[in-house]
């Protein structure tokens, strides 16, 4: 169980690997569900050129730490990995990644699924976007659908 | 001992302030009024004490840290 706030580029894919080989898994899971949430260039038909990532500190990673730990007492997991950038972002560079290792699909699926909308709806992160015409506070999250 | 008052993000740029020490009150409610002087309040501000999503009327104590912010936009 991980989780981490990133205050520099990160590559998903490079620490779903690493993680999997670095946690002792070995061959016990049959199944890992994983997001990835990426910045776009554009929101609300608006071209965005960057953006910054703030947050609560203290309060992030604790309620990181509280989510990953409900998530693995409410399905059967083997392991997960939260991470989430902060700071200066640019289009298409990853937000955050959660991955969910089991044994089978359905448990490392529905968690995975849960933790983004839990992540999403209640971790304290803010989103402030540049465009052409200024910077702005992004206001709610998208619903995603 | 006092409180510890803390903005964020689009609210901490609307106050004016990120963050502020005051002599301790009931509630969180009352720590908005004091340390903002009394500003209105967006309706969709959200507060957390010590690290965890409360209400404004719920009771701060000498040594708490109350934290103010806009709704979440993260992931």
């Amino acid at each position: 169980m991980t989780t981490h706030i990133a205050e520099v580029a990160f590559n998903p894919w490079q620490e779903i690997i690493g993680h999997q080989q670095q946690s002792g898994l070995d061959k016990q899971f049959g199944a890992t569900a994983t997001f990835i949430g990426s910045m776009r260039d554009f929101n609300d038909n608006t071209d965005v050129s960057h953006m910054v990532l703030e947050h609560y500190p203290e309060m992030t990673q604790r309620y990181l730490d509280k989510l990953e730990a409900e998530a693995n007492q409410r399905w059967d997991l083997l392991d997960t990995l939260i991470i989430h950038r902060v700071g200066a972002i640019n289009p298409a560079d990853p937000i955050v990644l959660i991955a969910c290792w089991s044994a089978h699909r359905r448990a490392a699926l529905d968690a995975c699924s849960w933790l983004i909308e839990e992540l999403k709806h209640h971790a304290p992160f803010w989103k402030k976007e540049t465009r052409q015409d200024g910077d702005r506070w992004v206001e709610q999250n998208t619903d995603g659908f | 001992m006092s409180i510890q008052v803390k903005f964020f993000a689009s609210l901490r740029e609307k106050i004016g302030i990120s963050d502020a020490e005051i002599n301790n009150v009931p509630t969180a409610g009352d720590a908005w009024d004091i340390a903002t002087n009394n500003a209105e309040r967006p309706v969709n501000v959200l507060v957390a004490i010590n690290l965890e999503y409360a209400q404004f009327d719920s009771p701060i104590n000498e040594g708490d840290e109350v934290a103010f912010f806009p709704p979440v936009t993260g992931g």
